[in-house]
């Protein structure tokens, strides 16, 4: 029974602080049912926090919070039914075996693996063949893989994942993110965090967060929108000295480096490329080129915590 | 009852699983057990005895024979004159000095009084108090078989009628402190063990992680709290098992009470020191803080137990402390029901506080145990 468009999480007005550091001010926004939604932002932008306040770990000093319906102060013994919960750091049992994990996780949600093995299938066959090693001895990527099957074994309505691809390798991420997809369409909402700015594209919407406060939510593909100037891709034979001759330059606006371009905008509004051209000529760089370019999330991101 | 018995399987698979935890539990204890048994006496033995003799006349000869053939005495040497006895009492080389003034036997033949001077090392004050003990024993003995030699010279009259007083040591008739450490010690590694496995495990939960994921479950306090103290209560029982084994094998220690008693007693003992891990558990965020809070009371507990210094002669304050101090009653528990043969009436005092404590402390440790942050 799959509604859309109900909400499943509502955040209103959430702060914390941990003594004289403000974790989080003022946080609102909502996630809808079967959302997959993705909260970007820096190391110690308060992800965390809002995670533990949402799975009832942690009390906020201001404001509200519902998550499936029900208030996580007032209700959490029903959140803790319904919610899976993957933290950041590896955080599974490493002297057990794979089974055991998964056994005991099971045991204290009350189910056995047979009753909801259809939600992780997908996922524990992955890791089947390695079922009598011990946790600790799994790679990264496995580790994941039985992590999330974990928080999966109760069947949750919500499942909130803290930075679940930190340190792992690219292959494992994008399979991971496959999963995420799959998962999504069985009608569980998602919310994960990371700081991968590659990730956030995959999600259904994003809420950019930064020192505690969000700076913008919406999907992927509108966020970019909200990219106040055109943005040009440089490139020149070196690197090093492209950069500093663009920060050199006097109408330079911002000036990041974007793989094998440096991405770059204009104070100006009437922005000449041939200027600037003969501008890092002057220089002594060569092989110029200058070609206007969409943002990505990340150009984004770093324009709204400017 | 499922989700706790799943717990308790866990935690023993967990227990098992790991190498370096099983020596821990069951080899080192016993290791102590017949180590410090043995070598934790309070008898003196071997006292490095010398002395200065001034008089070289045959009463002091015959008072030094009497030192030489004590099996506690060491004769070592004789110096010519006190101020060498006294350097080599410095440097350590001897811990008693007795010196023996000139004319020690005329004056005793003739005034029927002669003064003594003892020096003795009381670096160690206990040690020294023993060794007085001893002195003044042998000095006595002396003094009874000399008495009718030098009353035939005449005085018969003034002979005195001495009282002489013959100990009778009830419980322990040899004196022999293996009997008497034996249970105490067994006590101190039970505890020990006890203490430090529950303090320490939900702290490891906590250092890696496992806590949070759990504490986002629907299990409830009382079944995880549960789950995870009940195998340390089993190890506890089973350690005391292994010790009352080899204080039976090994040390011969006597068990006359009954062994239910011990057992029923020894279970709710564990009760309270599993309450006083699992509240150190909670207030502390690694296992480093868990063992170094776990230490301070293991030391102040053993300490004033009245397992190595009689708590009767502590100050007063001190003595309103130990009432607090549950090894206090498991030392006076176990002593009573293997050495006296104590039964539950006897006990009941110590049964009904310890009782009382166990309750406290797993109360204050449920209380203090919170699955939010």
């Amino acid at each position: 029974m799959l509604q859309i468009n109900t909400v499943s999480i509502t955040i209103s007005n959430i702060s914390k602080s941990y003594k004289k550091v403000n974790a989080l001010t003022d946080i609102s926004f909502e996630v809808k049912e079967g959302e997959l939604f993705g909260l970007i932002g820096p190391d110690g932008a308060g992800k965390t926090t809002l995670f533990r306040i949402l799975t009832t770990l942690l009390f906020a000093d201001q404001g509200d919070a519902t998550v499936a319906g029900y208030d996580v102060v007032k209700d959490y013994k029903q959140i803790r039914n319904s919610v899976g919960y993957m933290p950041g750091k590896f955080s599974l049992y490493q002297d057990m075996t794979v089974k055991e994990n998964l056994n005991f996780f099971a045991t204290i949600f009350g189910t056995t693996i047979e009753e909801n093995y259809e939600l992780i299938r997908d996922i524990y066959v992955q890791i089947e063949p390695f079922k009598k090693r011990r946790a600790g001895k799994l790679s990264g990527g496995m580790k994941q893989k039985l992590a999330l099957c974990c928080a999966l074994i109760h069947k949750p309505k919500v499942l909130f994942l803290d930075e679940p691809t930190t340190g792992v390798d690219p292959v494992s991420r994008k399979e991971f993110w496959e999963m995420l997809k799959r998962l999504q369409q069985k009608g569980i909402t998602i919310l994960v965090s990371t700081p991968y700015m590659d990730e956030a594209a995959l999600c259904d919407r994003i809420a950019f967060i930064q020192e505690g406060k969000i700076l913008e939510i919406d999907t992927p593909q509108a966020i970019v929108k909200h990219y106040p100037k055109p943005l040009y891709n440089v490139k020149a034979n070196n690197m090093y000295a492209l950069i500093q001759g663009l920060k050199a330059y006097e109408h330079h606006y911002s000036v990041y480096p974007f793989g094998e371009f440096v991405h770059y905008t204009d104070k100006r509004t009437d922005f000449d490329s041939s200027d600037l051209n003969a501008f890092l000529e002057s220089q002594g760089l060569k092989d110029i080129t200058i070609e206007p370019t969409a943002p990505t999330i990340e150009d984004t991101f770093m324009e709204l915590a400017k | 009852m499922k989700t706790i018995g799943y717990i308790i399987q866990k935690e023993f698979r967990q227990i098992f699983r790991n190498k370096a935890m099983l020596p821990i539990i069951f080899i080192m204890p016993l290791f102590q057990l017949i180590i410090l048994s043995n070598a934790a006496t309070f008898d003196v033995k071997n006292i490095k005895f010398s002395y200065i003799d001034h008089d070289h006349s045959a009463m002091s000869r015959a008072l030094i024979e009497k030192f030489n053939t004590s099996s506690y005495f060491n004769v070592i040497t004789d110096f010519p004159s006190a101020a060498l006895a006294n350097s080599a009492m410095l440097s350590g080389e001897v811990d008693v000095i007795l010196e023996i003034p000139q004319h020690f036997e005329r004056d005793l033949a003739k005034d029927k009084y002669a003064p003594l001077g003892i020096t003795i090392n009381a670096i160690d004050g206990a040690a020294a108090g023993i060794e007085n003990v001893y002195i003044s024993q042998i000095i006595q003995g002396f003094n009874r078989n000399i008495r009718p030699e030098l009353m035939q010279q005449g005085q018969a009259s003034n002979l005195m009628k001495s009282i002489n007083t013959i100990p009778l040591f009830w419980y322990n008739e040899t004196l022999n402190y293996k009997t008497f450490m034996v249970p105490g010690i067994l006590v101190l590694l039970v505890t020990m063990i006890t203490l430090f496995l529950s303090g320490m495990n939900i702290v490891r939960e906590k250092e890696i992680g496992t806590l949070e994921q759990i504490n986002v479950t629907p299990i409830k306090k009382s079944q995880f709290i549960i789950g995870k103290l009940f195998p340390f209560w089993v190890i506890g029982l089973a350690l005391l098992s292994v010790g009352l084994i080899i204080a039976k094998l090994i040390f011969d220690v006597p068990m006359l009470g009954s062994l239910v008693l011990m057992y029923g007693y020894t279970s709710v003992y564990i009760l309270v020191i599993l309450g006083i891990g699992l509240f150190i558990s909670n207030f502390t965020d690694t296992q480093q803080q868990a063992m170094f809070i776990s230490w301070f009371f293991i030391v102040i507990f053993i300490l004033m137990s009245g397992l190595f210094t009689p708590i009767e002669s502590m100050p007063k304050w001190a003595q309103t402390i130990t009432d607090f101090n549950p090894i206090k009653y498991f030392v006076q528990v176990m002593r009573m029901v293997m050495l006296k043969g104590s039964s539950l009436t006897d006990i009941m005092p110590q049964l009904l506080k310890t009782l009382a404590f166990a309750v406290i402390m797993n109360g204050l440790a449920v209380w203090s145990y919170r699955k939010t942050s």
